[in-house]
């Protein structure tokens, strides 16, 4: 029998679920969304069905439906932790699960998200990832208060300048990458040598000035932090515009993709291999991960349309919305596979509802079909994907 | 058992575990010293700290690796976590102690930061804590999008402006508005929530906060100058002082500076805990452990660490110095790289020199025996009865609201502690058998936060 191709399943988990109505029909009262139970539940349960990673959203900004973060709505979940910080209360409740929060590239300082991410490898013994992440919402520039994001203001700026804009802010998030990677390396695995004869407990030639100079800023290094569990911790883009899929193959290990069916799935995958080999990437090729917002059971389309009619307007997403049984779901993910996604990441449109139809509808019926995982093998997130500890790259070879 | 009873005037004792990177405080050669930036490691100090009933466990910051001689420092254990982060793993293990980051004001923006401490609040179940540092090294720069460095008295402004942001970001969003009505459509019961603006010298801002309070609405604040500007800082703003005046006489005047400068600025002075950063060493008898402290201190204090520490001060090479020889006279240091570790209230390191030249001539101290003098503080000696009498004897005569105590080694430095000298505290009724508050600024018995 051909061994089969590995399928890797994410969850992004957000507030209720991803219906902006998902809340209203929960079970859980408001202020327990706000305490570690909640969430420390829904990784346990992510971690049951053998789920490669879960993400968290972040913004500098409450959720808003408003790119300006003024709209006037009571009836809309709001309230979000600092993602990387929600990941790390709940590594000592997991001991499997990876974890891929969002941090922001646009308002941070390179310094501070390398050696957060690090730490979160460290606390999690390996199992540390970061999706990185673009903000070019005004509302975020307002309340970090560092740049302007002129993009959106009521003037309406020119799309010459727009598009300028755009392409530095991702050519910062290149900068950002690059910077976290080489503060990751800058100590090397055996820099502690605790030598008393010389009273040393460092081999200080094993820690590396990282010296690097961007349009934006400059980071001289070495981290605080000892090289984390991984080396690298797998770095996540969501990729919906050229910039992003550039971004990605210069400098993530996965992209999220958002395919509105099979075909243009395919068409992605293809359109990502072809970036890939324009920006010369070297092996191994990104692990292409397609969102998908789902809605699971035999009710699903009854709740979506509930949930739609108490939003006032029917879901809208930048990804594929499925609504349909977990058999059906489990056809779907083969289906996409086949085409070269390399595994999926989930939305589900409600926690209560959605998240349990995956990890106990769909994950069996993907488990019965030898189609995923039945129990944990790897140690770290990296070999989860295959990705071997890369070599520091400051080590004398 | 008991068999100490409470005296009149003792007074309750604050005690905290610090968790030291980059300080010769830690014996790393000492075999029970285990790997510094580990989960296991880690969660044993907090443990071991909330079995003793510990009111907090800090975390300090350092935003570079420190420089000497132009090289990365290596005597010292170093290698640490992003502060938050870590805390945010811990508060899953732990249950009642408070968890304080270190977290320059400096090198951060009060959105962001405002946001984590929340997160850490939230989590935790409102054991959050926040030491504000203005970032005294001026290279760490270095390493941010700022660059250069600020002048003392603009750090400590921006660090005012930055803690009043960050109290408008944490009081914007009252908890009560989240309602969660689901039939009615009600999340919030305010579609304003969250709204706030800080326009000022340092910060223009405005928006909607991302978080609802947090269970203490404002972490526990904690500040660790030294300066005039620092002590004022603190009397403004914060609940804990950490300091360096172990000793107790020190500890005496710092105490009586800082409760008058509160009184003068109308606060009740006992809302302000004063907690000097101490070491301690536990022996079968008080001439036991003074022989102990000697030869731990011979152990913490190698001859490079000695001659490394000099040269700093000395602002000169002095590596052909025997280390357990005479100091060497001071030359005209004014322009001395300053090159990493507190020099206490900023002083010039020149003055700073001047004094410990005068302090080893007087003395007639060898340079490891002035180094030791200088830079560690085994304040408390003696069987654990003994030291219990001296941290009772010590708070009661207004000497200190508490410690945050450092064990010799790591993370294994406070279990000794915690086994022997907690329970004579307890005895003599000085300090808690049991956490009664519901959150960490409770256990403190600090009034809540004021209203908005
Ligand atoms: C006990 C103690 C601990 C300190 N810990 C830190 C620290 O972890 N990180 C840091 O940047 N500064 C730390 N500092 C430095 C202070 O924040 C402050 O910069 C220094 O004491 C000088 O005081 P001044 O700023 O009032 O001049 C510490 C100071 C003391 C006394």
């Amino acid at each position: 029998m051909a061994i089969p191709v590995p399928l890797h399943l994410a969850i992004a988990l957000d507030g209720a679920g991803w219906h902006p109505a998902a809340w209203r029909t929960a079970a859980v009262p408001a202020h327990a969304y706000f305490g570690l139970r909640y969430w420390a539940d829904l990784a346990a349960e992510a971690e049951a069905a053998r789920i490669d990673y879960v993400s968290f959203e972040d913004e500098l900004a409450v959720q808003s439906p408003l790119p300006t973060g003024r709209d006037d709505r009571v009836d809309l979940f709001r309230g979000r932790f600092d993602a990387v910080q929600l990941a790390a209360g709940l590594t000592a409740r997991t001991r499997h699960l990876g974890f891929v929060p969002v941090a922001t590239t646009t308002h941070t300082e390179p310094f501070h998200a390398s050696t957060a991410i690090a730490t979160l490898d460290h606390v999690s013994t390996g199992r540390a990832g970061w999706q990185v992440r673009v903000s070019r919402n005004p509302s975020e520039a307002r309340n970090v208060g560092r740049r302007t994001i002129p993009e959106i203001e009521p003037s309406g700026v020119a799309s010459a300048t727009k598009t300028r804009l755009r392409a530095e802010l991702y050519r910062e998030a290149e900068d950002f990458v690059e910077v976290s990677r080489r503060l990751w390396d800058s100590w090397e695995d055996d820099a502690v040598i605790r030598d008393l004869p010389t009273g040393r407990y460092l081999d200080r030639d094993r820690l590396h000035h990282v010296d690097f100079t961007g349009a934006t800023f400059s980071v001289k290094g070495p981290s605080v932090v000892p090289r984390p569990p991984q080396g690298q911790p797998p770095v996540a883009v969501l990729a919906h515009e050229h910039n992003a899929f550039v971004l990605a193959a210069r400098c993530a290990d996965i992209a999220y993709v958002t395919p509105t069916d099979e075909h243009d799935a395919a068409r992605l995958v293809e359109a990502i291999r072809a970036v890939e080999a324009e920006v010369g990437r070297r092996e191994p090729g990104l692990k292409i991960l397609a969102d998908l917002v789902v809605f699971v059971g035999a009710d699903a389309a009854d709740r979506k349309a509930r949930w739609d009619e108490l939003a006032g307007a029917p879901m809208t997403s930048d990804a594929a919305v499925f609504v349909g049984s977990p058999v059906e779901l489990a056809e779907t993910v083969l289906r996409w596979q086949a085409g070269g996604i390399d595994g999926f990441r989930l939305r589900p449109g409600s926690h209560a509802d959605d998240l349990i139809a995956v990890t106990r509808g769909l994950v069996p019926e993907l488990q019965a079909r030898g189609a995923f995982r039945t129990d944990y093998r790897s140690a770290t997130l990296r070999a989860r994907f295959g990705l071997t500890r890369p070599e520091n790259r400051y080590a004398a070879a | 058992m008991s068999t100490v009873q409470k005296k009149p005037g003792d007074r309750q004792v604050i005690l905290a575990a610090g968790f030291p990177h980059g300080s010769p405080w830690i014996i790393w050669s000492d075999p029970a010293s285990g790997p510094q930036v580990d989960i296991a490691s880690f969660q044993h100090a907090v443990r071991t700290a909330e079995d003793g009933k510990l009111d907090f466990f800090m975390l300090a910051e350092a935003l570079r690796q420190r420089e000497h001689k132009g090289k990365l420092f290596d005597l010292d254990i170093t290698g640490r976590t992003h502060g938050l982060t870590l805390l945010n793993a811990l508060a899953a293990v732990t249950e009642h102690i408070g968890l304080v980051a270190t977290v320059s004001s400096t090198y951060n923006e009060p959105y962001e930061l405002a946001k984590q401490l929340s997160t850490l609040d939230h989590l935790s179940d409102g054991r959050a804590g926040w030491n504000i540092v203005t970032t005294s090294d001026p290279a760490s720069g270095v390493n941010f999008r700022r660059g250069g460095f600020l002048p003392h008295a603009e750090r400590y402004r921006r660090a005012g402006e930055f803690l009043a942001t960050a109290r408008k970001l944490w009081d914007s969003w009252p908890i009560e508005t989240v309602v969660g009505d689901g039939p009615a459509g009600r999340f919030v019961d305010d579609p304003e929530v969250g709204g706030y603006r800080q326009v000022g010298a340092q910060f223009d801002i405005a928006g909607r906060f991302c978080l609802p309070a947090s269970p203490q609405r404002h972490p526990v604040l904690v500040q660790a100058g030294d300066s005039a500007d620092g002590r004022q800082f603190a009397v403004d703003n914060v609940d804990i002082i950490f300091s360096m005046h172990a000793e107790p006489n020190a500890g005496r005047a710092f105490y009586a500076d800082v409760k008058a400068r509160a009184r003068a600025a109308g606060r009740d002075p006992d809302s302000i805990k004063i907690m000097p950063g101490t070491q301690f060493v536990i022996g079968d008898s008080r001439p036991d452990a003074e022989e102990r402290s000697r030869e731990l201190a011979y152990r913490q204090i190698t001859p490079q660490n000695a001659i490394a520490r000099l040269e700093q001060v000395w602002g000169r090479d002095l590596s052909d110095h025997d280390a357990d020889g005479p100091v060497p006279p001071v030359r005209d240091n004014r322009d001395v790289p300053h090159s990493g570790g507190y020099a206490p209230g900023g002083r010039p390191p020149s003055a700073q020199a001047l004094a410990w030249y005068e302090r080893a001539q007087a003395e007639k101290l060898t340079i490891r025996e002035l180094i030791i003098a200088v830079t560690l503080r085994h304040t408390f000696l003696g069987t654990p009865g003994q030291i219990a009498d001296q941290i009772t004897d010590a708070v009661r005569t207004e000497a200190a609201d508490g410690y945050v105590l450092a064990g010799l080694t790591q993370p294994t430095g406070l279990d000794e502690f915690v086994k022997s000298v907690v329970p004579e505290l307890q005895d003599r009724g000085v300090f808690r058998t049991e956490y009664t508050g519901a959150t960490f600024r409770e256990n403190l018995g600090l009034p809540p936060v004021a209203g908005r």
